[in-house]
């Protein structure tokens, strides 16, 4: 199963998490790759959670990444990467949009998060929403986190330009790729300064 | 450039297509829905979303007795509704190939309930395809026309939820696009009324050719091409496995998954099954596993031809499957999850949207004490917090049907506290069949219609009361006010009220809720993802005023301006 990369895509409904999912399973099939992807549409996408599995590699058989085996989990909401831990496999990564969205009917949103995931994962890309507010549109978050995952994605710049280029919505594929060289960079900032998370 | 990653769903519409299918109708419903809206607006093939299931198959019936092939969609408990016709349609045959997709939900993820929908199968004796991955919902959509042809029956294609909703590569096409091949049979009817009219004299000799044909199926498909038996390199013709797996759909891609070296009957023609075939792969094999989500229909059969398995033992027989509980029960090695979060998560529920137009109708039916008679849609989510208001939800109509029949039983302090509440895609599909049983019986009833201009659950697909058909070119909308008339529902127990005038949604309630005999609330909105919709194709201005003028003419009481 080692060969498969299994990346984990999880938000909030209406977050773009299909897009994003979309064209990082675009990217991998540019690059030559067996791809499956998996996700459930319908009631889920009124407020609930919202996931999307995207599998790479030489032969993919499931298209749901099996329990523990995540090599990555982008969340664009933190709760919803907590949500998701169990499924992280021995040293995943995982990269989320600081950006909490309390549930439907919840009034209080839960102390030391941040501190749990930086302790879940020593791997971690966090992005603060405020170094993205002005700079990246709100319809393209979703595409500037997945260019902050990309640090940790075994795929060409080129693969993901490419699979922009074919998936984003009429007019916007240059939005998305100003938002993806976002997220890339700031994550690429991030890993380069010792962690101060603490 | 166009992308070779394609939904389950997305295959289906394009092995249709490529198969020459001249119509596709269906009823929208996760996870079916992608379907016809992927075959929409492809070149040659008329599109429709139908009133209902039983229309669209009857639709399909006589489409596909004309002479053209039809693919008919619908999630599982769609074939519930179109099941009169699909029986019979079994006994009449088809002539051009009509291919019904039913789609599936293990695990409920969006449905009342987890049916198996190979039972319809065996039951309609309608052999039945199951796919396993995009590449071959393609390809069984092809192999389901030829075979409902060969055999001149109706063909299921099982889809499930998870099929429908993942993608995964298809093959190449020869040239730069998809190529359509013209179906084998030209268009025409030919009139045959002993077989297509099915009087009881007709169809006892029809019960004879279905049973013939059953027998020529069973024979067929000890080597039809979507069966086949995967033995692992290296392993001798007349060796023994230690054990082996029968499966189908997507329970086969996670056996390959956690047992890649198992040897593996894949069934892709899940109804009739090969029994030579299956007892020939059984006897190869020390333990014989069978992993099929839902019900046990594969491991009843072979137990009841004597052949030994291991199925329900081993599998639940509820939810959908993963790879984890495939592996389990196959005593395979799982991955141990690495990570123990310290913190709880809290419970994220779906819910109406923020800003929903017609939340004000739930708070204020609570807050006057209704018992609520709910229905299908996004309405059920009425029953959560916050509002807390619903307390029945059976099937498509339901509402207005079980408030009837609650109305005649309760005792006098429950009399006349029953609102049934239905959405308008719903109300078209078998609402006003319920609202007219009202009428005709006398009944007494407040029926509730919450109009927001789409058939918004399902991902905003018009239907009869939105003032647009399929690809959103303009169509006559049912008129309420006239349908109340046509029924004789006096005009001061109908009230068509703007959704967001809550004061008169209030005021209506509380009226209507004071008289007797049948009441008609209408209460006009737009959904608001819709109204985004609208807004891009500049069709918003102009649904708003159309909306507007129905409140202006039929307002509470029969009031006219």
């Amino acid at each position: 199963m080692s060969e498969v990369f299994n990346a984990l895509l999880v938000g909030v409904g209406g977050q773009g998490i299909v897009l994003s999912s979309d064209i990082l399973a675009e990217a991998a099939a540019l690059s030559g790759l067996d791809v499956k992807k998996s996700e459930i549409h319908g009631m889920s996408r009124r407020g609930g959670p919202v996931f999307s599995h995207v599998r790479f590699g030489a032969v993919v058989h499931s298209p749901v990444i099996p329990t523990g085996a995540a090599d990555l989990i982008l969340a664009m909401e933190p709760m919803e990467l907590l949500r998701w831990a169990p499924w992280a496999g021995p040293g995943a990564a995982a990269c989320y949009l600081a950006a909490p969205i309390l549930p439907v009917g919840v009034e209080e949103y839960p102390e030391g998060l941040a501190d749990e995931l930086a302790r879940l994962f020593p791997r971690l890309v966090r992005i603060e929403l405020a170094s993205i507010r002005r700079s990246v549109p709100l319809k393209v978050r979703n595409t500037a986190l997945l260019g902050a995952a990309s640090v940790f994605l075994p795929l060409e710049l080129d693969s993901f330009a490419a699979a922009i280029t074919v998936l984003a919505p009429r007019g916007s594929a240059e939005a998305n790729q100003a938002a993806f060289d976002t997220g890339r960079a700031l994550a690429e900032a991030q890993l380069k300064e010792p962690a101060d998370v603490e | 450039m166009h992308t070779r990653l394609l939904s389950g769903n997305e295959a289906v519409a394009l092995g249709a297509w490529e198969a020459g299918v001249a119509v596709g109708c269906g009823y929208p419903g996760t996870p079916s829905t992608e379907i016809l809206e992927a075959l929409a607006g492809k070149p040659g093939v008329y599109t429709e979303w139908s009133v209902n299931e039983k229309v669209a198959l009857e639709v399909g019936v006589g489409a596909a007795l004309a002479g053209g092939r039809t693919l008919v969609t619908m999630k599982h408990v769609g074939v519930n509704v179109a099941a009169d016709p699909l029986f019979t349609a079994s006994y009449t045959g088809v002539r051009a190939g009509l291919v019904i997709v039913t789609a599936d939900d293990p695990e409920l993820h969006s449905s009342q309930n987890e049916q198996d929908n190979r039972n319809y199968a065996i039951a309609a004796k309608v052999p039945m395809l199951e796919p396993s991955d995009s590449q071959e919902a393609r390809e069984f959509t092809r192999l389901a026309f030829e075979l409902s042809e060969t055999f001149d029956t109706p063909v299921f294609l099982r889809m499930t939820t998870r099929l429908s909703h993942s993608k995964s590569l298809i093959e190449p096409f020869a040239g730069d696009a998809p190529q359509r091949t013209e179906a084998p049979l030209a268009p025409g009817f030919e009139p045959d009324p002993r077989k297509y009219v099915m009087i009881p004299g007709h169809a006892r000799a029809r019960r004879v050719a279905v049973e013939d044909r059953m027998q020529r199926l069973i024979e067929a498909a000890e080597d039809h091409p979507a069966n086949r038996i995967e033995w692992p390199d290296g392993l001798p013709a007349d060796a023994i496995a230690e054990f082996g797996v029968i499966t189908s759909g997507i329970p086969y891609s996670y056996v390959k998954e956690v047992a890649p070296q198992a040897p593996v009957l894949k069934l892709g023609l899940v109804h009739p099954l090969p029994r030579r075939l299956l007892a020939e792969f059984a006897a190869r094999v020390r333990w014989l596993y069978v992993v099929e989500e839902l019900d046990p229909v594969i491991e009843t059969q072979l137990k009841a031809w004597g052949i030994d398995c291991v199925g329900r033992e081993a599998f639940s027989g509820i939810g959908e499957f993963s790879p984890t509980i495939v592996a389990r029960g196959l005593g395979r090695p799982l991955p141990a999850p690495t990570l123990s979060p310290q913190l709880e998560v809290t419970v994220r529920r779906p819910g109406l949207c923020p800003g929903c137009p017609h939340d004000h109708v739930f708070t204020e039916l609570r807050r006057l004490g209704f018992i609520v008679s709910g229905d299908i849609g996004c309405y059920s989510l009425g029953v959560l917090p916050p509002y807390n208001a619903m307390d029945t939800l059976l099937d498509m109509g339901a509402s207005l049907t079980m408030a009837q029949g609650m109305d005649l039983v309760v005792p006098p302090e429950q009399k006349g506290r029953i609102a049934a509440v239905i959405g308008d895609s719903t109300f078209a599909h078998s609402g006003i069949t319920g609202l007219l049983n009202a009428v005709w019986n006398g009944r007494d009833g407040l029926y509730v219609v919450l109009d927001n201009g789409t058939t918004a659950m399902t991902g905003m697909q018009p239907n009869p009361l939105s003032g647009e058909r399929m690809g959103r070119s303009d169509a006559p909308s049912l008129d309420y006010a006239l349908l109340a008339k046509a029924m004789h529902i006096p005009d001061d127990r109908l009230a068509m009220v703007d959704a967001y005038d809550t004061a008169t949604i209030s005021a209506a309630l509380e009226h209507l809720a004071g008289q007797s005999g049948v009441r008609l609330l209408v209460v006009l909105g737009l959904c608001l993802i819709e109204g985004q919709k609208l807004k891009r194709i500049e069709k918003l201005d102009l649904k708003k005023t159309v909306r507007r003028e129905l409140v202006r003419t039929h307002p509470l009481g029969g009031q006219h301006e």
